[in-house]
């Protein structure tokens, strides 16, 4: 089956460093993607490897069933890419900015960019360089959205906007996707809208994958368990511990499971997503991948 | 149809810990629980929902197809999701008295000198062992 993105192997090296290495996934397409990781993990690296803009030093990847670097004029009109930067020219109007965007995209869908930028009340003539940061954001997701790409790559791209613009943003693409046909990939640093926003996250953190999952599943296997301290061995026996806050007598675990928690010693609690990722994050080395949850094991297999 | 007002306002509590999902599903069941949805009331379209609460539509998918699978509402191809069963039912006309002995309850609680936190502690301990006991017979 034709996936939005596969990694197989994906790795990508400057130098002895690695910015990113055996990364390994599958995003379905139709879904909405959110990547998260630290600075430095290889965020934009993917993202870049996935449009085909870096040359991989090894694996392969590809969108939409197309490797990227070798088809980049068949894939990137299917491609809609907004960079954290938000390149827009400018010293142009909005206006011209979308006649750009018409002479550049084969499938420019003009009604549509003209339709959001009248609901968002963004005037046409202003050139870009005079409006607000969220009023840029919109009009270079929307300028990716009149493509009719099918699948949407986001490079942080509210990570500097107040939290109403924030919003408004996240209003327009959460919108377009209820239109169908569309899958987002979007790299942020603002974990506490995830649950929210997206049905498939993706963790990178040392130059590694962690977490390539459909949300429902991970929300279903992983909880937090509290409990006697000294029945903590026993859950490590069957369960990956993520997290451990323990105090003398009692232990605040949050776990991947691995099957049912039969010791009733132990309350079994919901973990947020929020909680997971941030668990995820704060670990300093690799899970094995053997330990990883199954969606991403029957991947490696 | 969108201009009409929604017979229910989702909202989202970020903080709560609850999933967005089971936060739109518990907001439709207690507004069936306490009447002020009633049978034959359409649910706001998903689009609504998506666009005011900048939410993924799956989230609202799936909280829809819950209610529906659980006979609470129904969806009709090409007009929407309707309120098929309210929760209220015969038990809405108790909860006044019922409302009343809990104040009353409440009112001794306070006078035994408890606060509101421990009130609520005590409240929620005893609901769930009442529960479990429940559960075991």
């Amino acid at each position: 089956m034709i996936q939005a993105l596969e990694a197989t192997n994906l790795g990508k090296r400057y130098g002895k460093d690695w910015a990113l290495r055996d990364c390994t996934l599958k995003l379905p397409i139709g879904r909405v993607a959110g990547l998260v990781g630290p600075n430095g993990a290889g965020k934009t690296t993917l993202l870049h490897l996935a449009m085909g803009l870096l040359e991989p030093s090894t694996g392969s990847v590809q969108v939409l069933g197309i490797a990227p670097r070798q088809n980049s004029s068949t894939i990137l009109p299917r491609i809609g890419f907004v960079a954290q930067e938000r390149p827009l020219y400018r010293t142009f109007s909005v206006k011209d900015m979308l006649t750009v965007g018409q002479k550049l995209n084969p499938h420019w869908d003009m009604d549509l960019a003209l339709e959001r930028l009248a609901n968002l009340s963004i005037p046409l003539n202003r050139t870009t360089g005079k409006l607000s940061g969220g009023q840029q954001a919109q009009v270079a997701l929307v300028m990716a959205l009149a493509k009719r790409p099918e699948m949407l790559i986001l490079d942080e791209p509210i990570a500097n906007l107040d939290p109403l613009a924030r919003y408004e943003f996240q209003q327009t693409l959460m919108d377009a996707v209820a239109q169908g046909g569309l899958t987002v990939l979007f790299s942020s640093h603002l974990i506490a809208d995830l649950d929210r926003i997206c049905d498939y996250l993706i963790i990178l953190s040392a130059s590694r994958v962690q977490v390539a999952s459909d949300v429902e599943s991970l929300l279903k296997t992983h909880k937090r368990l509290i409990g006697p301290r000294e029945r903590k061995a026993s859950v490590a026996r069957t369960h990956a511990i993520l997290q451990e806050r323990s105090s003398e007598r009692q232990s605040n675990l949050l776990i991947r499971l691995n099957g049912p928690v039969l010791d009733p010693a132990w309350e079994v609690q919901e973990a947020s997503l929020e909680d997971i990722i941030l668990a995820y994050l704060a670990l300093k080395s690799a899970v094995p991948f053997s330990v990883q949850h199954k969606d991403t094991q029957e991947v490696a297999s | 149809m969108d201009t009409e007002k929604p017979v229910i306002e989702f909202y989202l509590d970020q903080r709560s810990g609850v999933s967005p999902y089971m936060q739109l599903v518990q907001q439709v069941k207690h507004a069936l629980r306490l009447g002020y949805l009633k049978e034959g009331d359409q649910l706001p379209t998903m689009r609504m929902v998506v666009s005011r609460l900048a939410i993924n539509p799956n989230t609202v998918f799936k909280a829809y197809r819950e209610l529906e699978y659980e006979g609470l509402v129904e969806s009709r191809p090409g007009q929407g999701t309707f309120v098929r069963k309210t929760l209220a039912d015969a038990s809405l006309a108790s909860h006044g008295e019922l409302r009343q002995g809990l104040i009353k309850w409440l009112q001794e609680a306070e006078a035994a000198g408890l606060d509101e936190e421990s009130i609520a502690a005590l409240f929620v301990s005893t609901f769930q062992q009442f529960h479990k006991r429940e559960e075991i017979a």
